[in-house]
């Protein structure tokens, strides 16, 4: 049995909405885990923009995705946010005593007074290729990552993509499988050249072959793959394979929380404006996943959302205190908690 | 304003006043236009506003930058005519321009 970590508040995402989410909660004393499917902190910033500026930040007239994210990780650091990376959560129920258990993939229990769902578009997971039939073959034969090498040994493995995980486990799995082939549908890549040069290296040396094309079918029964048909520039080739890892990337999807309970409205999640609650009581949204009549996508929207959420959550978890509003300016009790008096 | 021509795929054309300047992509979400997801909201970041220009245009259109051709590669039914429609601004010489929306985003 797993000793569920016992908390104020567990925050479902990692991005701004959510890392923000840490401080105004912190200023009124609650604690945060925080969960992310990412393996770092900024969630889509991180992901999908850290090079690109955003223009609507205020008083930042612009910023990157990872600067922004490095500033909020700097600013809430005061609060030991504890995170929990390359984790989903899986699991959720109200206990008998009011408050909330969430379970992540990986199995850790988190006991809290209110559960922050910040989940932005939702979490990520890696793209199904637009190959017919695939799902099929998903979990038997057909793998997103590599949980263990051993699973690949002495197979006939065809690895699709041209970004750092193709070339990185192309690389990787040569030695432990019986065949590589990679397919990328052009010649150039975007993974790291010293990658590409390894792997062209490795086809002269006749250790792995390369094909330039798209899987455009799979064969197989049952599950077991046995050949894949690549449509390349002089036709399509058939390739006999029995493990396929495809990479294309990731993709955002609202996942298990879709199956809490919670009011949706195609997709996001229903909440009251004054307090960013769900349908049910104790579970908030904030950020990008939720929606309400005016909702705007905005990150300073969600940073909005993070603090009228707070003043509820304080009232959940301790009902008994007079909520007593501060400025960070003026107070020395805040300025104590951020560590500057 | 430049006339451009957008086909979904059940073949629906879309004739679109767009503003020079303006993506295909904010023309296609602004009308409407079955099939244009726009995911990331035009940050060439992921590849869910994938066009095919039409042939007669393909040379005009030209062809994508590096990180857009990255960004193809998540596409589905990539040809050598595809184009991400966020990083295609409209511009004078465009007029009359045909794009096609694939079956699919990836």
């Amino acid at each position: 049995m797993t000793t569920p970590i016992e908390t104020d508040v567990v925050i479902i995402g990692a991005g701004p909405v959510g890392l923000f989410a840490v401080f105004e909660l912190g200023l009124y004393d609650l604690k945060c885990h925080l969960i992310d499917i990412l393996d770092r902190p900024g969630g889509q910033c991180a992901e999908l923009y850290p090079e690109k500026p955003i223009y609507d930040i205020p008083a930042w007239p612009e910023i990157s995705g990872q600067a922004l994210t490095d500033r909020l990780m700097e600013q809430i650091a005061p609060f030991s946010p504890q995170f929990h990376f390359n984790r989903m959560v899986a699991g959720f129920r109200k206990l008998d005593n009011g408050r909330f258990e969430v379970e992540t993939d990986e199995g850790e229990l988190f006991h809290a007074h209110a559960v922050v769902i910040a989940a932005g578009g939702g979490s990520f997971q890696p793209k199904r290729p637009p190959v017919p039939g695939i799902e099929a073959y998903e979990g038997s034969s057909v793998f997103y990552s590599v949980r263990r090498m051993e699973e690949f040994r002495d197979k006939d493995l065809l690895i699709v993509g041209g970004g750092d995980s193709a070339l990185d486990w192309t690389l990787n799995l040569q030695p432990v499988a019986k065949s590589v082939t990679l397919v990328h549908r052009r010649p150039d890549f975007r993974a790291a050249p010293d990658s590409v040069n390894k792997m062209f290296a490795m086809r002269e040396e006749g250790k792995i072959n390369f094909e330039v094309g798209q899987v455009t079918g799979l064969k197989g029964a049952n599950g077991q793959l046995e050949a894949a048909t690549i449509k390349g520039p002089d036709g399509e080739v058939e390739i006999a394979c029995n493990r396929m890892l495809p990479f294309f990337g990731l993709t955002m999807k609202l996942g298990p929380i879709a199956d809490w309970g919670l009011n949706l409205n195609e997709n996001l999640i229903t909440v009251d404006t004054e307090k960013f609650e769900t349908s049910i009581p104790g579970v908030f949204a904030i950020g990008d996943i939720n929606w309400y009549p005016g909702k705007l996508k905005l990150i300073l929207s969600g940073f909005h959302e993070a603090a009228l959420m707070t003043q509820a959550v304080k009232r959940i978890a301790h009902p008994d205190q007079k909520l007593v509003f501060q400025y960070t300016t003026s107070s020395t009790s805040l300025q104590k908690k951020l560590g500057v008096q | 304003m430049t006339k451009i021509t957008l086909v979904a795929f059940d073949g629906t054309r879309f004739d679109v006043d767009a503003e020079n300047g303006s993506t295909v992509m904010e023309n296609a979400v602004r009308n409407s236009v079955p099939g244009i997801e726009a995911e990331c909201g035009g940050a060439c970041a992921c590849a869910t506003c994938h066009v095919h220009v039409d042939e007669q245009w393909a040379e005009t259109v030209g062809a994508p930058e590096p990180m857009e051709e990255d960004m193809l590669d998540f596409a589905f039914d990539v040809r050598p005519t595809s184009r991400l429609s966020c990083q295609i601004k409209v511009r004078d010489d465009l007029e009359g321009l045909v794009v096609h929306v694939p079956e699919r985003q990836a």
